[in-house]
């Protein structure tokens, strides 16, 4: 018999593999894609549109000047990138540490704990909100156990200002927080740790050096993602927050249902989407965050 | 569990020690209860003298190498390497010349800048074995150091360790379950099964007279013959009767008795081939048996046959490859000799 070409193994040199895959990898984001066009870039679009015309007048800017020139526009913007940070800010606080012992703890507690902190994500953010204010109000548990313990001798103001928004927004938004940071957590390599302790470096050490510097991505990652979330939160500040407590998406709320000013709102809608923009990309400068999402290890 | 169930060992200062067993025989516990990472719930361990068995791994001044090399990735080269010093506290002169003389002794020179997703598994492991060495600890530990390295690279790390354990004279203590690897790079070994020691020699102790049958089949490759002790000795040379009524002599790796059911081991190479009949089997200085050539193969160095016994099954004879030399053909009748000296006896029982 001759030697002849094995039969059986087709190769196809239509396509290098390289195009190939990329055909594929287009087939696969296909659906999304078009979700996403219909879905949130058009009405995208239109809202950028309304912004900037006014019925009989035409394409104008005028809601934009707007804005600038009322201070209380401007007020109400510079509070809600306040109020976001400090909510962030308190989320990394109470979230790294319960991170890490997600991360850390024996797997049967860790599931545990984990069930603990997804938990809430199964219950009605509104009724999570009214929950807090029972236990918030001049009435609530909280106070009538400070008055009770003979802490206080009137109710503290829990509820309706800042203190309360921070307290509602933080209880909201910390899973995230938390997920973020343990998913980065979960990465790292046990071994690592005890190479530190092997050289030397006590535990104070070990997770200083160590463990605090590798999970910079999450805390990156958890920060951002908390801190645009905190940006356009509506129902929490709404029930929980007093009347100088009005961050931006209430403000924007507030045109569509009762003003009905929906080109004014619209440019609110844009300048949040803007600042939200400039911040992302900003930040991106500094942590570099497509690092955060690259394969780890 | 008990993974560990009793290991007394004495490792003399500047030695390459190792412990090899199959994977569960407790040789990684026996190393993290050294290195601190596994508390012993009974026993001691003592470095220069001094009982360690109660301090934490960060104060026992022992260097260690993972096998998933365990650099950190955040980490340059450099700083991998001067991250035990700085703990120390060292100065920055002291930590740059100490680092420099690890990198050279690692032959890593020119790579302190890069990070470890920049190199490869042998480089990394380079960078961890310097970082080990670079405080200068008292005793080194590896646990399977060169597991994930490939074949090639494996066999020349091995040389370059050796090479730097000699040149540094530090004291070493290896794991793995590479058999080659161990009787390649210790100066002893110590044989592990179920957390107990088996036995505790040089690779050519261990080799040549193993004391059970389990390190006779680890440790490289054996024949094995099941029969019985017929007899009192002759010049410590016990008659052993196969079942199948082969009858040759051997050395007892234990105190036997007349009777007693054993097993014996013989290297295939061990087993010779010869010519014609062989008339001394009867003085005992030479075993001597009949078998037939059922296959041949050849494998590069040597020549590995396959003879059958007849009523005693079949052994493989390992043959050296030369020139001139007439080699025995599939189907040839063959006549085995060897020597009592290297039929090693073993009680049987035992697993």
């Amino acid at each position: 018999m001759s030697p002849r070409p094995v039969a059986g193994t087709t190769i196809d040199a239509s396509l290098a593999p390289e195009r190939r895959d990329a055909v594929r990898y287009l087939l696969i984001l296909l659906p999304a894609t078009v979700v996403l066009l219909v879905l949130f870039v058009y009405p995208l679009l239109g809202l950028v549109d309304r912004s900037v015309y006014k019925r009989g007048a035409g394409y104008t800017l005028e809601f934009y000047g707007q804005i600038w020139r009322v201070p209380v526009y401007l007020q109400v913007i510079g509070r809600t990138f306040r109020t976001s940070a400090l909510v962030t800010l308190m989320c990394l606080a109470l979230g790294y540490p319960v991170a890490y012992l997600l991360a850390t703890l024996r797997p049967r507690l860790a599931r545990l704990l984990m069930i603990v902190v997804v938990l809430p994500f199964f219950t009605s953010i509104i009724v999570r909100t009214y929950a807090w204010m029972v236990l918030l109000g001049r009435n609530g548990v909280v106070n009538q156990s400070l008055t009770w313990l003979g802490l206080t001798d009137m109710p503290l103001p829990l509820l309706y200002n800042q203190g309360g928004v921070l307290i509602g927004m933080t209880y909201v938004l910390l899973p995230y927080m938390v997920l973020t940071v343990y998913s980065v957590m979960h990465g790292i390599e046990p071994g690592l740790i005890r190479a530190a302790h092997s050289l030397g470096a006590s535990r104070w050490q070990a997770f200083r050096r160590v463990f605090l510097p590798l999970s910079l991505p999450g805390i990156a990652g958890g920060t951002l993602l908390v801190f645009i979330l905190s940006l356009g939160f509506f129902i929490t500040p709404a029930l929980m927050g007093g009347p100088s407590d009005v961050m931006i998406a209430m403000l924007i709320e507030r045109e569509v249902e009762f003003t009905l000013n929906w080109s004014f709102a619209s440019a609110l809608a844009v300048i949040l989407l803007m600042l939200t923009l400039v911040g992302f990309v900003g930040y991106n400068r500094i942590v570099r965050l497509e690092r955060v999402f690259e394969a780890r290890g | 569990m008990v993974a560990v169930e009793d290991v007394s060992a004495t490792i003399e200062p500047g030695s390459f020690f190792t412990l090899l067993g199959p994977s569960g025989s407790g040789k990684t516990t026996t190393l993290m209860m050294v290195a601190g990472f596994a508390y012993p719930t009974r026993g001691e361990v003592f470095v220069d003298g001094r009982s360690v068995a109660g301090l934490p791994p960060q104060k026992r001044d022992l260097g260690m190498v993972f096998q998933s090399y365990a650099v950190f990735p955040h980490l340059t080269v450099f700083d991998n390497i001067a991250f035990p010093l700085e703990i120390r506290r060292a100065r920055r002169a002291e930590i740059r010349e100490r680092v420099g003389e690890a990198l050279e002794l690692v032959r890593l020179q020119g790579y302190d800048r890069r990070l470890p997703r920049q190199l490869s598994g042998g480089e990394q492991q380079r960078v961890a074995l310097a970082r080990a060495l670079v405080f200068r600890p008292r005793v080194l530990l590896m646990d399977e150091p060169l597991g994930a390295l490939d074949k090639k690279l494996r066999a020349h790390m091995q040389l370059e360790l050796k090479h730097i354990q000699r040149h540094l004279h530090v004291t070493v203590i290896y794991v793995t379950h590479d058999q080659e690897e161990a009787l390649t790079m210790s100066d002893r070994v110590a044989v592990m099964q179920r957390g107990r020691i088996e036995q505790v020699g040089t690779p050519a102790e261990l080799y040549e007279a193993p004391v059970s049958r389990f390190v006779a089949d680890f440790l490289g490759e054996s024949n094995f013959v099941d029969g019985m002790v017929v007899g009192a000795p002759t010049a410590g040379r016990w008659l052993v009767r196969a079942a199948g009524g082969l009858e040759f002599r051997g050395v007892g790796a234990v105190p036997l008795q007349a009777g007693q059911l054993v097993t014996a081991a013989v290297r295939p190479e061990k087993l010779v081939p010869v010519e014609g009949p062989v008339g001394v089997a009867q003085t005992g200085a030479v075993n001597t048996c009949k078998g037939t050539v059922e296959e041949a193969i050849y494998v590069g160095d040597a020549t590995r046959y396959r003879v059958a016994l007849g009523a005693d099954g079949a052994v493989t004879v390992k043959v050296p490859n030369r020139l001139g030399l007439r080699q025995p053909a599939e189907g040839d009748a063959v006549i085995l000799a060897w020597s009592p000296d290297e039929t090693r006896v073993f009680p049987r029982g035992e697993a």
